[in-house]
């Protein structure tokens, strides 16, 4: 196979070696064996840029129309607002220019393509065209910062009440979210703690860590309610990262880092104006961390908080998991006695 | 030796080079400078292939070497491209390829997480950081500042020799048993500081470190000889306000290659320190393959501050060259001064300046800050300005212009749009509200390969082109050169535009796979095409390739300045000498943009030329 390849390959150099030896030959016999661009070249040229931009164009066109209904859909938290409506304004913002200086490439490209006895008008500066064009886009932008780190101040903002605060485990390559008990309070935890199930590494003998409650693979979320999210990591780095709403956080390890938002639609709510039943939220792992980082998920479930309240009631806690004695194993030393 | 760098014996605007002491860098007694360099024509031809100090000879060994590991890169590009576009599926080529990392054809998670890992480094740092400041600022600082060559060229040649070697180490690592580095070309820790995270941080990570650590090396020794042959080796007249862009853009970048490359050097020894010695710089809490490790109070954002403290700087290390390259052809082919030479002065040194500031824009989500990523989302966005401010400047150069469209030409022109498209998405990324949701997805992935990817390498195309003349005595086919040029053209928005949409659904980069998310079930075609218009793109490189080799033997012989340029090059014989003027250095009079004067017949005016009764120079 691979000498197959390199012969085929070898192959079809030598067939172009020798047409381009013809080539040239014929150029020569009738004189045109020249690589500078002739008039008719520098023609050609410039139209194909006036054609390639317009394609261009069309080709973006083509892909708002087809793949922007693929985007994701209406953000399902609070902040996702100011976010999505930032973002639509940058958006118009960049393809203004963006389409102003490729009209002016185009046409240009084309317009001044070189002809016989046309001569290129000496002109090297003009200060006031300079000033005018570096002071235009710093106020641009000055409007883009403005508004970027005002939108950054609320959404980084921590609300100063009525916030849930979940703990969130990453590891290679699954979630662990982790749900203050009754206190509202999350219980400390050591690394040099994690043993068998005791996969947190939670300090157990500390009361606040006994209420705690532990979930995979799914995690629910009330909505209209701020949720703070402390993350860790076991391993590597990992990036939380929730697209719906609008949402994203690395977990380092040796060190706890938050984010918080408070959804705004139930998972039921977004399934029945996607017309999608099957539409889940997700959690996914956005930072390279190993063979299966494509693979690492949670499913969210933005719940009523009556439901909510419902299924996380329904939630062991960790005294019940970790520190009951195995039922099995007491009726063997009630026996022995 | 000793008087080989010699200015020439001549009263200039430097003053009277010949009785001023501290100019007397030539012997009176043996006059040997005037045509000494003939004598050194009998090389061995180990001393003028291989371990050779002309600048001109180096040059081609960096250009060549960044062509066969460009090609290597690319050729993995299509490799995970196919993964990308029909996941789990079998391709028997992979197999002939990689072996037991693609059993049966298909391949395999790590070695998909390997490929975009070498590729992206390779890319970055052996493809635009080597092979396009190697290439050109060895090639054209001496010849368009008018010296004999690099002021050492010693340790030039070091500094090829370092490229090499670390070259050489990277594509070795590829043949190892647990496969090559794959934690992402930016290696952030503990991911790649723990062999039990993955294969590829055993004994591949290693070798990338070294790698590294060769190519900081030869980084610095071709930077530092840069920069000290553009303060010192100019010519007589050759004020520094008469240089070419190229050289300046060259210039600058050496200094923040010198500036940020040790700090990448000083992350690197730190992992490698980490991995190898128990040191524990980037390592805390931390609980993997079934053990806790001892080490703590580390903090891998440490590295990524380290990382990106270069990693900034070094996408406009790769950058700013080719805008360099641009400007330079861009006005010898519109027959036209460059447009604001000095506000593309400033702009440049305005662009170097801030890339040293901004570089938290990588790390808005690593929990920093709010504050500290408000100064940063405000030094970010500043760099926009002059940013724009050169792309003005090339559109102006265009206006009322007289085009002529050699395939350089058309590389610089398609650089301008790339850089304009990439730039561009720059802005969404550095508001950093709005990168909390396209952080680390192909958002970024488009951003980076239009503004930098793309860019920086029409700029090294652009140059091949250009200078081949230069380099090889003889001229590249024109007709093949346009081909390449519009199927490259149009491979590049083909693969990385939709890959902005990609990103705004959500879609993480570095994924094996798309299908493990039912969210994004409808974006697989999406993958397809751009899959397509990589193979394509893929394929007309070879065009490229197919014209370089050919030329360099059989194409027409070039006549001293093909493209009727100014700058100095062009004043040089077409076979390559050793010195590289017969005779004195050439004495500059006038900048390097006098095309289309309007009292002038001819439309350029070489920068030797000098000036008229009466002239002026021209204000610029
Ligand atoms: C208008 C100017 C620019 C702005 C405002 C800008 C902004 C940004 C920001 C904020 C990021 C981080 C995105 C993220 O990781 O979430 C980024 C990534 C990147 N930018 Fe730019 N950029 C600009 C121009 C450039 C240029 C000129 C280059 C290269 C020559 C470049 C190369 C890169 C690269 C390589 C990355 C990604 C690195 C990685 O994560 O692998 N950018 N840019
Ligand atoms: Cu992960
Ligand atoms: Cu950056």
């Amino acid at each position: 196979m691979v000498k197959l390849i390199i012969v085929v390959l070898a192959l079809a150099f030598y067939a172009m070696w020798q047409l381009m030896n013809v080539y040239n030959l014929s150029r020569k016999m009738k004189g045109t064996l020249s690589e500078n661009s002739t008039v008719k070249d520098n023609e050609l040229q410039g139209k194909l840029f006036v054609v390639y931009f317009a394609a261009f164009f069309a080709f973006v066109a083509w892909q708002l129309i087809e793949y922007g209904p693929r985007l994701l859909p209406e953000s399902a938290s609070e902040h996702g607002k100011i976010t999505d409506w930032l973002m639509n304004l940058n958006l118009i913002i960049i393809a203004i220019p963006f389409v102003i200086t490729h009209l002016f490439l185009a046409f240009f490209t084309w317009k001044y393509s070189g002809k016989n006895g046309q001569k290129a008008v000496f002109y090297s500066h003009n200060n006031k065209l300079e000033m005018i064009w570096t002071i235009v886009p710093a106020i641009v932008l000055t409007v883009i910062i403005a508004y970027g780190i005002k939108s950054w101040n609320t959404i980084t903002a921590l609300p100063t009440e009525g916030m849930q605060e979940i703990e969130l485990y990453a590891q290679q390559f699954n979630w662990t979210a982790r749900y203050a008990g009754a206190d509202n309070k999350l219980g400390p935890n050591n690394y040099l703690k994690i043993e068998g199930a005791n996969e947190l590494g939670i300090l157990m003998d500390s009361t606040t860590s006994q209420d705690d409650k532990i979930v995979k693979g799914e995690m629910h979320i009330p909505v209209g309610v701020p949720v703070n999210f402390k993350m860790r990591s076991r391993d590597v780095i990992h990036s939380a990262y929730m697209p719906h709403f609008r949402s994203q956080m690395n977990c380092v390890p040796g060190m706890s880092t938050q984010m918080h938002f408070t959804p705004t639609i139930t998972t039921a709510q977004m399934q029945a104006k996607l017309k999608n039943p099957k539409f889940k939220y997700v959690l996914l792992c956005a930072k390279i961390c190993g063979s299966s980082h494509w693979n690492m998920q949670m499913d969210i479930v933005v719940d009523t908080p009556t439901d909510y309240k419902k299924w996380l009631a329904e939630q062991k806690t960790l005294a019940e998991t970790l520190l009951a004695p195995a039922p099995a194993d007491s009726a063997v030393v009630v026996a022995a006695k | 030796m000793s008087n080989f760098n010699e200015i020439p014996k001549e009263t200039s605007a430097l003053g009277n080079v010949k009785n001023d002491p501290e100019h007397k860098l030539y012997d009176d007694e043996s006059h040997t400078y005037l045509n000494d360099h003939d004598d050194h024509d009998e090389q061995h031809w180990i001393e003028k292939y291989v371990f050779s100090t002309d600048h001109k000879m180096i040059s081609k060994q960096y250009l060549l070497t960044a062509i066969v590991m460009g090609v290597i890169a690319m050729t993995m590009s299509t490799f995970f491209r196919l993964q990308l576009a029909w996941p789990g599926k079998a391709f028997p080529i992979l197999e002939v390829f990689l072996g037991k990392w693609a059993p049966g054809g298909v391949l395999d998670p790590n070695m998909y997480l390997a490929l975009v890992t070498i590729h992206g480094t390779i890319m970055v740092f052996f493809v635009l950081t080597g092979g396009l400041s190697g290439t050109f600022s060895n090639l054209l600082i001496p010849l368009q500042i008018g010296a004999r060559d690099m002021a050492s060229g010693f340790l030039n040649m070091l500094s090829y020799w370092f490229f090499f070697i670390s070259s050489a180490i990277m594509v070795a690592s590829f043949f190892i048993e647990t496969g090559p580095a794959s934690g992402g070309w930016t290696v952030y820790p503990p991911l790649s500081a723990l062999p039990q995270a993955m294969p590829g941080s055993g004994l591949g990570m290693t070798l990338w470190l070294v790698s590294m650590t060769f190519f900081v090396i030869s980084s610095l020794l071709g930077g530092l000889n840069y920069i000290v042959t553009v303060i010192n080796l100019r010519t007589v007249g050759m004020k520094m306000t008469r240089l070419p862009l190229t050289i300046w853009a060259f210039f600058v970048t050496a200094i923040l290659g010198v500036l940020s490359f040790p700090v990448l050097l000083s992350a690197v020894v730190l992992l490698i320190m980490d991995r190898g010695f128990g040191t524990s710089f980037y390592l805390s809490d931390i609980f993997i393959g079934g053990q806790a490790l001892e080490q703590s109070g580390g903090s891998p954002i440490l590295y990524e501050h380290l990382f990106w403290f270069l990693g900034h700087p070094e996408v406009y290390i790769v950058l700013l060259p080719a805008l360099g390259i641009t400007s330079e052809i861009v006005a010898t082919n519109s027959r036209k001064p460059i447009f604001g030479y000095r506000a593309m002065i400033g702009s440049i040194i305005a662009i170097a300046f801030l890339s040293f500031i901004v570089w938290g824009h990588h790390m808005f989500i690593t929990g920093m800050s709010p504050f500290l990523g408000s100064v940063f989302v405000f030094t970010t966005l500043l760099i926009a300005i002059p940013s724009a401010v050169k792309v003005f400047n090339y559109i102006s150069t265009l206006w009322k212009s007289n085009i002529q469209y050699t395939p350089a030409m058309l590389f610089a022109v398609g650089l301008v749009s790339t850089f304009i498209t990439g730039g561009l998405t720059g802005i969404i990324l550095a508001d950093s509200a709005l990168d909390i949701n396209v952080h680390d997805t192909y958002f970024v992935v488009a951003h980076f390969h239009i503004v930098m990817g793309a860019s920086a390498i029409f700029g090294l195309f652009a140059g091949v082109y250009h200078w081949f003349p230069k380099m090889f005595g003889r001229m590249m086919n024109k007709t093949l050169g346009y081909v390449h040029f519009w199927a490259t053209m149009i491979a590049v928005y083909g693969v990385f535009f939709p890959m902005h949409f990609l990103g705004l659904a959500g879609v993480p980069r570095r994924y094996y796979s798309i299908e493990a998310f039912e969210m994004f079930n409808n974006l697989v075609d999406i993958n397809v095409l751009i899959t397509c218009f990589a193979i394509f793109g893929a394929l007309a490189q070879f065009v490229f390739l197919f014209n370089y080799f050919y030329s360099m033997y059989k194409g027409p012989v070039a006549s001293a300045n093909p493209w009727k340029s100014n700058t100095l090059e062009w004043t040089t014989p077409v076979e390559h000498i050793h010195g590289n003027w017969h005779g004195a250095l050439p004495v500059v009079h006038r900048w390097a943009y006098d095309y289309s004067r309007p009292d002038l017949e001819n439309d350029f005016m070489p920068q030797t030329s000098p000036l008229l009764p009466h002239e002026a120079e021209a204000a610029h």
